[in-house]
């Protein structure tokens, strides 16, 4: 590591500054004087700083940008303006990139139309869907009795002399609580996550990928997954021009991604899923995105959302070692993103006896990036640089409230890995009883229903005359192609908006449906798609399903 | 692997802080301990952190309660707890899409928790407006002040983006600040003072920027971390005018606004200040002030959860705000701690004679421990601390003799670390030292947590003393 530039200004700038005061302004400021040495502080004497047009504290808009809500103001009487020290103009630009679709318009329109039904409003549906987001709790499912017990006497422990709760509930609270600050889940833990939780999620590793070696100082414990994706960007994100990071991420793809390049300003590389080929992965597109990219950026890393969000495919053992190759020959960290990944393995059964007449069963089964990269051998196991990514929101846990995730890191450089740990301490620490959760990721269930939910979402909206629905192998989603009319493509662009921003929006006027347009995830050009997710109750489904179909054919009559 | 150490510089700048040598070693003292080692004490007494759960305070009940309810909604068919705690149980859950904790909350938090956020902001403000569109709950405040900051800081601004930031300073803003790629610009309270905050020195700091960097903001900790300082209305009021006349973001970090207890000391928010200055002012200064479920009387730290009041900001960075946010929401445990807190049982309720011994006594160990820290450590020749006031902490100077700063420098630590690490050793106390935070060239302290229980803190308070009459004697 060279010498760093100290944030701080330099104490002898200040002391320049203010001679008069100079017992005051001395070291000691929080920059690092191990070494005795100022290192090279930025200060007046550095290269004079370019750019005389400060867009800083440019004061671009007065009054006009004081249209404020009439809610933010605090009184109403001000009669003298003031230019906002914030403004659209001199904000951080990158952060104007950031695009999240998943909670975009779409979602704030249904929380508002919810809100119109509780008042009494009339609308043609008596309550609104949320079908955008995998929430599986907001859908009815059960949360899972064990967990909840473990959590309740974890926040409570006077419960633990409670008969009526489970003896291996009562032994599994106590040893998380043991290992808490206080025996308390309101105490701060470790950055990287309490250590008995570390070592129970190694266990599980190991287990999942039939004993490969997982070492508990590898994994950090994340507040969702978001928190470790994110976090893994900005260590891998540096340079400036045609030297800056590229990342490639798959079209479509989970929008996590593109708001947090944007973010970072980092170039982001697409390449496109197959769809035809059931939103398979090509090795020749992704050498193609790379090939392109290398042009103007310095790819570096290279994102895998397996099973797919939103596409819903499990990728196959021999697609997952066509891209380790690829990573390694082409020296590219390798971000896997299992987080749609279910535990129990025998969930998959029924997924592939439904898929057993089709070309597609035999990729049913999941595989962990790891595990094909350790039975890959040395030449690839030792020196491919893995992250993957697991939370507690999806799948059969369902537990998104609780913000749980973990993230393990394989062949990470030392120096690097202190790096990551700092990044994570700057948010202290990811909510204990995410982290409680995650401790209980071993346990199993069955969740034959998703396949058979699965099915009947892929054979109805096939159904439908300009819906073209691909099998959902694994998550919880379908990506549909839908068929848009041209006069309605051109209504939207009067609008300004995507033509599947439009054909969402309709559809949850109409319908009370809330679905994601496929724009908000990326797709072919000239094609159009919506993400619903599969998980409501069987019953609930099929009416949703039902009213998905009326809505395509009387949207297509209407703009025909 | 070089490709691989290829790191931003912003994130290379990162100051890796030297306690977590202490804390590593914290870890093996441990382990140690655990095999048996002797040593001249049973167990490590942590305070170097504001978590008063890892300090020995024992959770609210009713806190706890509520939260095993909504986890179990089964528990709520016994006798086992109290109508109130079923009554807000069962009204939290009515809120939770699916009427489950586990289904995700809206981005600025679940709409009926931010309602409450807002009336209890209202009645601490005697009456000032709050609304709840200007309310973000977050995985906790130190999220929304990073995310915050980050709206602020233009990353490809040059000059480059400065904030005002007061030394000593909690550590976590100044490392998200060099994350960021931002300027920490230092105004420096005096310690002689109380710690006060002076605007001839806010002033100069300013000055010492020009050319340097653009100051945008002003960030300001009331009551303080490390120093256990309160703000006087007097004082914010200048404050505020100097942020207006000088075109500074006012960042608040008021997490510690449930702990004063210096007897003349009122904790007033810079939001009901500022209202009370009147226009234009209070229609103009843009501020964000940040509160937290983690720190007070609950001390809920690992549910992660705190919120942001945005006051006066443009709408068109509202909308960005908004984006931004979105990418990341509050864990619902941690939201029902949050309404527990603004709405804590009232008198009649059931749960609140348990609620008020619960409370009275934190509040009174506390009371205490302040009036025994500073007695006992003003006692101890050159150690001197400055009346605490409010908030968690006592940050109190160390005066060091020049041989064991040498010791340490051999030693490749700052002599404050040096002597944390030592009284780790040999008393088997976890503190932090004071070069975390900043200080004035020359000088020296030590920040513990002091929301411990009383006999934690005479414990504490007995090895220190015993330790630093040793140590005294060690390098004289």
């Amino acid at each position: 590591m060279s010498a760093t530039r100290v944030q701080f200004i330099s104490p002898r700038t200040l002391r320049l500054l203010s001679p008069g005061r100079s017992a005051l302004f001395l070291p000691g400021c929080g920059g690092p004087h191990r070494g005795g040495g100022v290192p090279g502080f930025r200060s007046l004497t550095s290269p004079p700083l370019s750019s005389s047009s400060s867009p800083g504290r440019a004061l671009s808009s007065l009054s006009t940008t004081r249209r404020a809500l009439p809610k933010t103001k605090m009184s109403d009487n001000g009669t003298m303006s003031r230019g906002k020290v914030l403004t659209i103009d001199n904000m951080n630009p990158t952060v104007k990139k950031v695009e999240y679709a998943v909670r975009g318009p779409i979602v704030q329109r249904a929380v508002e139309l919810e809100k119109e039904l509780s008042e009494g409003m009339k609308k043609p549906f008596a309550e609104v869907i949320r079908a955008n987001i995998g929430d599986a709790q907001a859908m009815g499912q059960q949360p899972i009795t064990f967990f909840r017990q473990v959590l309740a006497l974890c926040s409570y422990p006077d419960l633990l002399s409670d008969s009526t709760f489970p003896e291996d509930a009562k032994s599994r609270a106590c040893r998380i609580l043991n290992s808490c600050g206080g025996n308390s889940m309101g105490a701060y833990s470790a950055s990287q996550g309490i250590g008995s939780v570390r070592q129970d999620v190694a266990r599980f590793i190991e287990r999942r990928d039939g004993g490969v070696p997982c070492n508990p100082d590898n994994i950090y414990l994340t507040t969702g997954a978001s928190d470790g994706i994110v976090t893994m960007l900005k260590l891998l994100v540096c340079g400036e021009g045609a030297t800056r990071t590229g990342v490639m991420i798959s079209i479509p793809q989970y929008p996590l991604y593109s708001a947090a390049l944007a973010d970072l300003s980092a170039v982001q590389i697409n390449y496109y899923l197959n769809e035809e080929k059931c939103w398979s992965l090509d090795i020749s597109e992704l050498q193609r995105a790379l090939d392109e990219a290398r042009l103007h950026c310095n790819p570096r890393a290279l994102c895998i959302i397996n099973p797919g969000n939103p596409t819903g495919q499990v990728q196959s053992r021999e697609c997952i070692e066509d891209v380790i190759r690829f990573a390694a020959k082409e020296r590219l960290f390798l971000m896997a993103d299992e987080i749609m990944f279910t535990p129990n393995i025998r969930h998959c059964v029924p997924y592939s006896q439904v898929y057993q007449d089709n070309v597609y069963a035999e990729g049913c089964q999941f595989h962990s990036f790891k595990k094909v990269l350790f039975e890959m051998g040395p030449e690839y196991s030792e020196t491919v640089e893995l992250a993957s990514f697991h939370s507690t929101s999806k799948c059969y846990m369902g537990e998104c409230g609780f913000r749980g995730g973990y993230m393990e890191i394989i062949n990470m450089d030392d120096d690097v890995k202190d790096q990551l740990t700092k990044l994570f301490s700057v948010r202290l620490c990811s909510p204990v009883p995410g982290q409680a959760l995650m401790d209980l990721v071993e346990r199993t269930t069955t969740l034959s229903a998703l396949a058979e939910k699965a099915k009947l979402t892929e054979q109805v909206l096939n159904t439908v005359e300009g819906i073209r629905c691909n099998p959902v192998q694994g998550a919880m989603y379908s990506f549909p192609c839908i068929t848009i009319p041209e006069r309605a493509i051109q209504e939207a662009k009067k609008l300004g908006q995507q033509p599947d921003m439009f054909y969402c929006m309709k559809m949850l006027e109409e319908t009370g449906i809330c679905l994601v347009p496929g724009s908000g995830f990326g797709q072919r050009e000239g094609t159009y798609h919506f993400r619903m997710t599969i998980l409501p109750p069987k019953d609930k489904l099929k009416i949703l399903l039902n009213n998905v179909k009326e809505f395509h054919q009387r949207f297509t009559q209407q703009y025909s | 692997m070089s490709v691989r150490q290829e790191i931003s510089s912003n994130v290379r700048n990162m100051k890796q802080m030297e306690y977590f040598i202490l804390c590593r070693r914290t870890n093996q003292i441990k382990e140690e301990l655990r095999q048996g080692v002797r040593k001249s004490y049973r167990e490590v007494i942590d305070v170097s952190w504001g978590d008063p759960h890892r300090a020995g305070v024992k959770p609210l009940s009713f806190v706890r309660q509520v939260l095993a309810a909504c986890l179990y909604p089964q528990l709520m068919d016994g006798d086992k707890l109290m109508v109130d705690v079923k009554e807000r149980a069962q009204r939290l859950l009515r809120t939770c899409a699916g009427g489950s904790v586990g289904s995700y909350s809206d981005i600025a938090g679940i709409p009926q928790i931010v309602q409450s956020v807002s009336e209890y902001i209202v009645r601490r403000d005697g009456g000032a407006p709050c609304h709840p569109k200007n309310i973000y709950i977050t995985p906790g405040s130190q999220w929304a002040l990073t995310n915050i900051l980050k709206v602020l800081v233009n990353s490809e601004a040059s000059p480059r983006t400065g904030v005002l930031i007061p030394v000593p300073c909690h550590s976590t803003t100044i490392i998200s600040l060099t994350a960021l790629g931002a300027v920490a610009v230092p105004y420096y309270l005096r310690e002689e003072r109380s710690w006060a905050l002076e605007v001839e020195e806010l002033q100069r700091a300013l000055d010492s920027a020009k050319g340097v960097c653009n100051p945008v903001a002003l960030y300001i900790i009331n009551p303080g971390n490390p120093a256990g300082y309160v703000q006087s209305r007097k004082c914010m009021q200048e404050v505020i005018r100097f942020a207006a006349e000088k075109k500074l973001f006012l960042l608040a970090d008021e997490v510690y606004q449930d702990c004063v207890y210096g007897k003349e000391s009122e904790f007033v928010s810079y939001k009901r200040v500022l209202a009370e200055i009147g226009a234009p002012l209070s229609d103009t200064v843009e501020l964000a002030s940040f509160h937290t479920a983690s720190k007070g009387l609950m001390g809920e730290c690992g549910l992660r959860a705190g919120y942001v009041e945005l006051v006066n900001l443009d709408p068109a960075v509202m909308k960005y705000i908004h984006k931004l946010f979105s990418t990341n929401t509050c864990p619902v445990l941690g939201q029902i701690a949050l309404d527990v807190m603004v709405n804590p049982p009232q008198p009649g309720d059931p749960s609140y004679p348990l609620y008020l011994k619960e409370t009275q006594h934190i509040r009174a160990s506390l009371a205490e421990n302040v009036r025994r820290v500073e007695e006992v450590i003003n006692s101890i020749p050159s150690f001197s601390c400055q009346s605490l006031e409010g908030g968690a902490f006592a940050f109190p100077r160390v005066f060091l003799q020049p041989k064991a700063i040498e010791r340490a420098k051999e030693a490749g630590l700052q002599p404050d670390t040096f002597y944390c690490m030592r009284l780790l050793e040999e008393a088997g106390v976890l503190f932090s030292p004071g070069t975390e935070y900043g200080q004035k060239e020359g000088t020296y302290h030590i920040r513990f947590c002091i929301m411990t229980p009383t006999d934690t803190m005479e414990e504490i308070l007995k090895r220190l003393s015993t330790f630093h009459k040793q140590f005294m004697k060690e390098f004289s």
